[in-house]
């Protein structure tokens, strides 16, 4: 178990830059997620780490010790790919045993800990199967059998579950936090699906576009949107954006391209006339009886089940608001939709950070 | 009514013949029936002929009369015949090892990313685009006693000091012909294993790689399994090939000096045509075919599908 600390490292591939300069420090037994929309250098990042890819700038320290120039082999890393990477021709006890068998441990020992390992995965059953012969899921678990068997100072995951069905990757997602629980090795996971990033991580760093938008505790992040980007990123249904006009008239609220207004709080930032972004979540929008909030036309109704899923426009906007109670509103009704002060954002336009 | 039952009875006297036809059976027969018959005469025919002509003492000019094994009595007490049939042994095992080691090494440089990776490709292929006998011509001239261009190099880098005579001793003659046809044989190996490598997928040495395995485990424990099915198809064509091998000899040495590269093919070749012998020529060849036939078998044994490429859920 060790520290992982990343010191404005930078990656290009020839003259492709794809990283510009990441600084982040995770703590010993840490879970952390890297979240970002494909493409924003998750993967990059983490082969950097495991030593799969070379550091073009900046330096990368494990456990306190600058591993720019270690060998992959000699990082103490395990990794889960997400095409899982299982060695075909050994079957999954080997799979599991194959690093310890390298080592030279003790046969009683290589013995000892597949065991064990497959009995925290439920992978009895299977030891003497080859990978082809078993399901997506199982392989996942094998994959990660592979990586608890060495007790590695860090364990990468680079989106472990894409390839599982929806239910699956639930009920997986809730095993690798409970492994995490009970073994505590320092973990960085990547995925691009934002509810597994909540669900999963101690804290969560956003990525887009080879940079970090923000590193935090999941509701940090959902409470308090560094930028615009963050903000839509994170929280599902996303957040509704207004570009708009803050205006400061004896009340304050921000005027929308339509002149519609929108309430905002008292104590926000920013000068009469700024050009601003307001957001507010789905789930931050009530139904109002009277004359206050702002006025909205259906468009569609959804219910889930749980929740009732009313997407409608204010001012132009497409906007989607989250109802716990059921609502039966027909197409091309007006409603009127208030938004929870307490809980609006405001965004410079320009800059796209938050006031 | 009347067309209802004219439609009908037409329906009942198609039936059979269609119903024929789609019986798996009958349909897979029909459609082997050419395959079947341009195999009869053309693989079949020859090689029953051979095995016949094997049983009679057939002269050229002169149709033979059955005369059982005596062919075989006599190639058995042939002191050339075992010199022979040492020769083939020896040429193919040496070469295959060779060939296939010196095949692994060029697609394992191949697979890495070098400069001018697809120029590099097209140039290992040369040797086996360039036909046989010219390949052979070329040696022959390379290994000539007086005008060898490698005893010429050699002399001025100051190696050796009288030219070597390459095709004029048994042993030298056998190694120089073992040198042609394994550099004839190395694009064929190295490709076909290239392309075996090329299938492996990346992140399974990158996984091996975190896993601990240095350079030279991930190619034991990675590359080394995942290629054997691709080896073993590989190794069975190049023993095939190489202990059939006629023309290099036959361009190059004609099986001399006093027969000491003569291979099972070019001295049942030797026999039958110039000797006039066909009944002792066929036999010759005929006498191949149990080599042969151990080796496809090993390879059918070695090459069944191993248990981990099988999707079988049998454990
Ligand atoms: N070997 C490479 N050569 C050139 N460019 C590369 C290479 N590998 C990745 N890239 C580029 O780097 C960028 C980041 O890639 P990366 O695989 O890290 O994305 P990611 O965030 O993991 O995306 P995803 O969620 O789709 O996996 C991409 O624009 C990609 O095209
Ligand atoms: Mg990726």
């Amino acid at each position: 178990m060790a520290t992982v600390d990343i010191r404005s490292v930078h990656k290009a591939f020839g003259p492709t830059k794809v990283i510009h300069g990441v600084d982040i420090s995770i703590a010993d037994e840490e879970f952390v997620v890297l979240v970002g929309p494909s493409g924003c250098g998750k993967s990059t990042l983490l082969r950097m780490i495991a030593g799969l890819e070379q550091i073009s700038d900046g330096q990368i320290a494990i456990g306190g010790k600058v591993v720019n120039d270690v060998a992959p082999k000699d990082r103490d890393i395990a990794m889960v790919f997400q095409n899982y990477a299982l060695y075909p021709h050994m079957t999954v006890y080997d799979n599991m045993a194959f690093s310890l068998k390298l080592r030279k441990a003790e046969k009683s020992l290589i013995d000892q800990r597949v065991r064990q390992a497959a009995d925290i995965l439920g992978l009895n059953p299977y030891l003497e199967r080859y990978p082809r012969q078993l399901s997506g899921g199982q392989r996942q678990r094998v994959a990660m059998g592979r990586a608890i068997v060495r007790d590695p100072q860090v364990f990468l995951f680079d989106e472990p579950l894409s390839n599982l069905d929806a239910k699956l990757r639930v009920q997986m997602r809730t095993e690798i936090k409970a492994l995490h629980q009970r073994l505590k090795t320092t973990s960085i996971y990547v995925t691009h699906d934002q509810v597994e990033a909540m669900t999963m991580a101690d804290r969560i760093v956003v990525m887009h576009d080879g940079i970090v938008e923000q590193v935090g505790s999941p509701l940090e992040l959902y409470d308090h949107p560094a930028n615009i980007f963050v903000a839509g990123f994170i929280g599902s249904p996303a957040m509704n954006f207004y570009p708009g006009t803050l205006k400061r008239n004896g009340g304050i609220w921000v005027e929308a391209e339509d002149g519609t207004r929108l309430p905002a709080p008292g104590n926000v930032g920013g000068a009469d006339g700024q050009k601003v972004v307001y957001g507010v979540r789905p789930e931050h929008l009530t139904l109002s009886g009277g004359s206050s909030g702002v006025q909205a036309k259906v468009d569609v109704v959804e219910p889930t089940g749980a929740d009732t899923l009313v997407f409608s426009k204010i001012a132009g906007v497409n906007t989607c608001a989250v109802f716990s109670e059921r609502h039966d509103f027909r197409p091309g009704q007006e409603i009127r939709l208030q938004p929870r002060l307490d809980v609006v954002h405001l965004f410079d336009a320009a800059s796209g950070q938050h006031l | 009514m009347t067309t209802a039952a004219v439609s009908r009875s037409n329906g009942l006297a198609r039936k059979p013949l269609a119903e024929i036809l789609d019986n798996r059976n009958v349909l897979a027969f029909l459609c082997m029936l050419p395959a079947a018959a341009l195999l009869l005469t053309f693989l079949t025919y020859p090689l029953g002929l051979g095995v016949w002509l094997g049983f009679t003492d057939t002269k050229i000019g002169r149709p033979g009369f059955f005369i059982g094994l005596e062919n075989y009595v006599s190639l058995f007490d042939d002191s050339v015949f075992w010199l022979v049939v040492f020769n083939t042994l020896l040429y193919t095992t040496v070469a295959t090892v060779l060939k296939f080691g010196l095949g692994l090494y060029l697609a394992l440089l191949l697979n890495n990313h070098l400069p001018f990776k697809a120029l590099l490709r097209a140039i290992v292929l040369l040797p086996w685009i360039v036909p046989t006998v010219l390949s052979a011509i070329a040696f022959w001239w390379i290994y000539d006693a007086q005008f060898s261009i490698l005893s010429y190099m050699l002399e001025k880098m100051g190696l050796i000091d009288q030219y070597i005579d390459f095709l004029g001793t048994p042993n030298n003659a056998r190694a120089s012909l073992i040198a042609a046809n394994v550099w004839r044989g190395i694009p064929f190996v190295a490709i076909c294993l290239l392309a075996g490598l090329q299938t492996i997928s990346p992140s399974l040495y990158e996984a091996a790689a975190l896993d601990g395995a240095t350079s030279w485990q991930r190619f034991r424990h990675v590359t080394v399994p995942m290629l054997m099915p691709i080896l073993s198809i590989v190794l069975t064509f190049s023993v095939l090939f190489t202990f059939t091998d006629f023309q290099l000899i036959y361009a190059i040495t004609r099986g001399g000096p006093v027969n000491s590269t003569h291979l099972m093919a070019t001295l049942a070749f030797q026999r039958a045509i110039p000797g006039g012998q066909l009944g002792e020529g066929a036999a010759i060849a005929t006498a191949m075919i149990p080599f042969l036939v151990a080796a496809t078998l090993s390879s059918y044994f070695g090459l069944q599908r191993r248990k981990w490429q099988q999707g079988e859920s049998d454990g």
